[in-house]
C-alpha cells in the first residue's frame, strides 16, 4: 500500500507535470531548432512567436464561444488552432519579408540574425501586449479532469490523490501526432528532403535544383505550426500571459542545445531532460521517502534540492554543463 | 493714509483668504499590479469623505478639497515614489492617502514624504516593518500592523482545530512580514508549520511549489498572496493536483475575485481581513451603498478613515501644513471627545471649530496605538456554499 501510495504521489507531482512540460518545451525546442537548421540563427523571437500564435488562438476561442461553438469535452482552443496557425504563419512571412530576407540576401553573418531576432522579439512582445494587454487570460473550457484527485481517491482507496488533467492528456496527445508528422514530413516527403538537403549544404542543394526560397518559407510555415501549437498547450495548461513566454525562451533554448541544435530527434530529448530535471531538483521528496523508507529512516526535512525560485537556474546549469563538456549536445547537432 | 492702507492690505488678506485655493490631497494606491481589483473601492472610500466634508461647507474657511491620485504599481517602488514626487511638487498636495503595499509604502516615505514634510496615512501597508521606521511623526497608518493579524491567524486555526499548516508566502516585505508574524504566533500556540517557503508572482505555473508544499503535508495551506497574482495561481494549482483542499486567506486574497473564482471549489476555506464590526461599519455601508459601491471590500474602510483623519487634523490646526498638522492626528483620533462616525464629519468639523475634542472613530474602529497604527479588528469570513460569509469579527 505505502508502496502504491508513493508511486501515485511521485506520479501526480512530478511524472505528469513532467511530462507535460517536457512535451511543451519539445516542442517550442523544435521550432528553435529547424530554424537553425535551415536559416542558421538562434531566433529569439521564439518565445514571442508562440505567445502571438496563442493570442490568435485566444482571440478566436472567444469568439467562437460568444456564438456558441463548442468542442464538446475537448476545450474550444482546439478548433481555433488553425486560426491561430494561420495567424502566426502569416505574421512569419510578412517579418521575413521584411526583415530577414534583406539580411539573408546580404549573406549576413549569423550574429547578425541573432541579433535582427531580437529586435523582432521586442516588437513581438509590444504587439501582443498592445493586442491582448499583460494581463492572464483565461480560454479554457470542456471537461477540466480526465481524473480528479478527489475521485482517484475514493475509486483506489489510497491516501494519495492523483489529478491528470484534460490538458494534460491533450498536450501529450498532441505533441507526439505532431511529432510523428513532423518526422514524415521531413523523412518522406519531396518538401521535407529538400529542406534536409539545404539544412546539409547550402551549395549542393542549390545546384541539384532545390529553390531556397521555398524552402525557407516551407521552414517559417511549420515553425509558425509549431510554435503556435507550443503556445497554445502552454497556455491551455497553465494560463496564457504574454510575459510567460518570453521567460520561457530560457528553457526552450537550454532544450534545444542540450539536444543538439539542428538535431529534431534532440530537441524532443533535450525537452524531456530539461523539464525532469527542472521537476525533480525542485521538488520536495519527503513525502515519496516517508512511504518507502521504514519509520526508523524516514527523513525529517523536506529533501528539496533547491528551493523552487531557482527553477530557471536549473536549467541555466544544464545548458553551461552540457555548452562546457559537450558542445554538441547529446544528439550530435551543430556546435554553437 | 496709513490706515487706508491698512485697512486695503487687511481686505486684500481677506479676500486672499476667502478664494484661497483648493485644498489637495493625494490618494497613491496601486491602480495598477497585483492589487488593482480592491483599489478602485479604496479610492471610493476616500472620495466618499472627502465628498462629505465638501458637502459641510465648514472645512477650514469654507475652502474645497480635491483628490489627486497617483499610482504605485503596488509591486513598483520606483513608480511609487515618482508618483508621490509628481503628487508633492507638482499638485502641491498636503497630506498623502497611501501608500497601498508594504515595500513601495516605505520606499516613497523615505524618498519623497520625509524629504518633502508631508504626512502620508497608509490605508493597507500592514508589514510590521514599518512600526519602527523613522517618520519624523508624518508616517500613520489606519490598518492594524501584521504582526497582530499573525496573532488573529493563529487563534482563527486554533479554534477551528487545526494544528498542522503549510505556509506560503509572495516574496516582498508584505508576504514575508504577515507570513513569519504567523508563523511565530502559531508556533507559540503549539501549533506547527510544515513549511514557511515564498512563491514569485507572475509565473504561469505554480504546480512545483504546490508539490514542494504538499511534500511538508499539512491540513490547511495558508496563502498569504495577492489574489490577483501568484496566490491565485498557488490555489489554482492545489486544487487541480488534489494537494489541498481547505485554506486560510489574509488581507490580501479576501476580495470579489476570490469569491467568483474560488468560491465554489474551496468550500469550508477560511480568512480574515481587517474591518470593523459596530455602528461606524454599519453607517459606512448604508453611505458606501448610496454612493455605488461595496464597503466590505477590503481597505476601503481605512482609506475613508485615513481621508477623515488628515481632514480633521488640519481642522483641529487650523492649518493645512502637514507639520503642524501632524500633531493633532493623535489627538483627534483617540479619545477623550465626540466619538465621530461616518457620516458626522460635518458635526465634527464644528467642534473642532470651536476648539472641542473629538474621538474619531470611523468606519473602521480606529484607535491609533504608539507610533501611530491602528490596533486593529477583523472580519473573520468562511466560505459557505460557494460564497464568502462574515463569520464573525476580532
Amino acid at each position: 500500500m505505502d508502496f502504491l501510495n508513493a508511486i501515485v504521489a511521485l506520479a501526480n507531482f512530478v511524472l505528469i507535470p513532467g511530462i507535460a512540460y517536457g512535451s511543451q518545451l519539445a516542442l517550442g525546442a523544435l521550432g528553435v531548432t529547424l530554424i537553425y537548421g535551415i536559416l542558421r540563427f538562434s531566433n529569439f523571437a521564439h518565445g514571442d512567436t508562440m505567445a502571438f500564435g496563442a493570442m490568435v488562438t485566444v482571440l478566436v476561442t472567444w469568439w467562437f464561444q460568444s456564438v456558441g461553438i463548442s468542442f464538446g469535452p475537448l476545450p474550444t482552443a482546439l478548433l481555433a488552432l488553425p486560426f491561430g496557425i494561420l495567424g502566426c504563419v502569416l505574421l512569419l512571412l510578412l517579418t521575413d519579408r521584411a526583415v530577414y530576407h534583406f539580411y539573408r540576401e546580404k549573406k549576413a553573418k549569423p550574429v547578425i540574425l541573432v541579433i535582427v531576432s531580437m529586435g523582432v522579439m521586442f516588437i513581438m512582445n509590444g504587439l501582443v501586449r498592445f493586442i491582448i494587454g499583460p494581463d492572464d487570460q483565461q480560454f479554457l473550457d470542456g471537461e477540466r479532469f480526465l481524473i480528479s484527485a478527489r475521485g482517484f481517491k475514493t475509486m483506489t482507496g489510497l491516501n494519495e490523490g492523483l489529478a491528470i488533467k484534460s490538458t494534460q492528456a491533450i498536450t501529450v496527445v498532441t505533441a507526439i501526432v505532431v511529432v510523428a508528422l513532423l518526422f514524415w514530413f521531413l523523412n518522406r516527403t519531396r518538401a521535407g528532403k529538400s529542406m534536409r538537403a539545404y539544412s546539409d549544404n547550402e551549395d549542393l542543394a542549390l545546384l541539384s535544383g532545390v529553390n531556397p526560397e521555398r524552402v525557407v518559407m516551407l521552414t517559417w510555415i511549420i515553425v509558425g505550426a509549431l510554435a503556435t501549437i507550443a503556445g497554445v498547450l502552454y497556455g491551455l495548461d497553465k494560463s496564457f500571459k504574454p510575459f510567460t513566454y518570453f521567460q520561457l525562451l530560457l528553457p526552450i533554448f537550454a532544450s534545444a542545445i542540450v539536444g543538439g541544435l539542428g538535431s529534431p530527434l534532440g530537441a524532443i530529448a533535450g525537452g524531456f531532460v530539461i523539464a525532469f530535471s527542472e521537476v525533480t531538483i525542485t521538488y520536495a521528496w519527503k513525502k515519496v521517502l516517508v512511504y518507502l523508507l521504514p519509520d526508523s529512516l524516514a527523513p525529517h526535512g523536506l529533501v528539496q534540492l533547491l528551493s523552487t525560485d531557482y527553477k530557471f537556474a536549473v536549467s541555466f546549469a544544464i545548458l553551461l554543463i552540457v555548452l562546457l563538456f559537450r558542445p554538441t549536445g547529446l544528439f550530435k547537432g551543430q556546435s554553437v | 493714509m496709513k490706515k487706508l492702507l491698512m485697512a486695503t492690505a487687511a481686505t486684500a488678506l481677506m479676500a486672499g483668504a476667502a478664494h484661497a485655493e483648493d485644498v489637495k490631497l493625494g490618494i497613491l494606491l496601486g491602480f495598477t499590479g497585483p492589487l488593482e481589483s480592491l483599489s478602485p473601492n479604496m479610492a471610493n472610500g476616500a472620495n466618499l469623505a472627502v465628498d462629505e466634508i465638501n458637502a459641510s461647507g465648514k472645512f477650514l474657511e469654507g475652502q474645497k478639497v480635491v483628490t489627486v491620485k497617483g499610482d504605485t504599481g503596488c509591486t513598483d517602488s520606483n513608480l511609487a515614489v515618482q508618483s508621490a514626487e509628481r503628487l508633492i511638487t507638482s499638485d502641491g498636495v498636503k497630506g498623502i492617502i497611501g501608500g497601498m503595499c508594504s515595500g513601495e509604502t516605505g520606499a516613497v516615505l523615505q524618498n519623497a514624504a520625509l524629504p518633502n514634510g508631508v504626512v502620508m496615512i497608509s490605508p493597507s501597508a500592514t508589514s510590521p516593518g514599518l512600526s519602527t521606521v523613522e517618520d519624523n511623526g508624518l508616517f500613520f497608518r489606519t490598518s492594524p500592523s501584521d504582526a497582530r493579524q499573525g496573532e488573529v491567524m493563529a487563534d482563527i486555526l486554533k479554534e477551528r482545530g487545526f494544528d498542522t499548516v503549510a505556509v506560503t508566502y509572495t516574496n516582498n516585505d508584505y508576504g514575508k512580514g504577515l507570513a513569519d508574524s504567523f508563523a511565530e504566533a502559531f508556533k507559540e500556540q503549539g501549533g506547527t508549520v510544515t513549511m514557511n517557503s515564498a512563491h514569485e508572482d507572475g509565473k504561469a505555473d505554480y504546480s512545483a511549489e504546490v508539490g514542494a508544499l504538499a511534500s511538508a503535508g499539512g491540513d490547511v495551506l495558508v496563502v498569504v498572496g495577492y489574489i490577483d497574482q501568484g496566490g491565485a495561481g498557488i490555489i489554482k494549482a492545489a486544487l487541480d493536483s488534489g494537494a489541498f483542499d481547505t485554506f486560510m486567506f489574509p488581507d490580501g486574497m479576501v476580495s470579489e475575485t476570490l469569491e467568483k473564482n474560488f468560491g465554489s471549489m474551496t468550500e469550508g476555506s477560511f480568512g480574515q481581513h481587517p474591518n470593523a464590526p459596530g455602528d461606524g461599519a454599519d453607517k459606512f455601508r448604508e453611505m458606501s451603498a448610496e454612493a455605488g459601491f461595496d464597503s466590505t471590500s477590503a481597505f476601503a474602510a481605512e482609506s475613508y478613515d485615513a481621508a477623515a483623519l488628515i481632514l480633521l487634523a488640519m481642522q483641529a490646526a487650523g492649518s493645512t501644513d502637514p507639520s503642524v498638522y501632524k500633531e493633532k492626528i493623535m489627538d483627534i483620533a483617540n479619545a477623550p471627545g465626540e466619538e465621530i462616525l461616518p457620516g458626522d464629519l460635518g458635526h465634527a468639523l464644528e467642534i473642532l471649530k470651536d476648539g472641542g475634542d473629538i474621538d474619531y472613530v470611523g468606519a473602521a474602529a480606529i484607535e491609533l496605538v504608539g507610533n501611530g497604527e491602528t490596533a486593529g479588528s477583523y472580519r473573520e469570513i468562511e466560505i459557505k456554499d460557494g460564497r464568502m460569509e462574515t463569520v464573525g469579527y476580532r
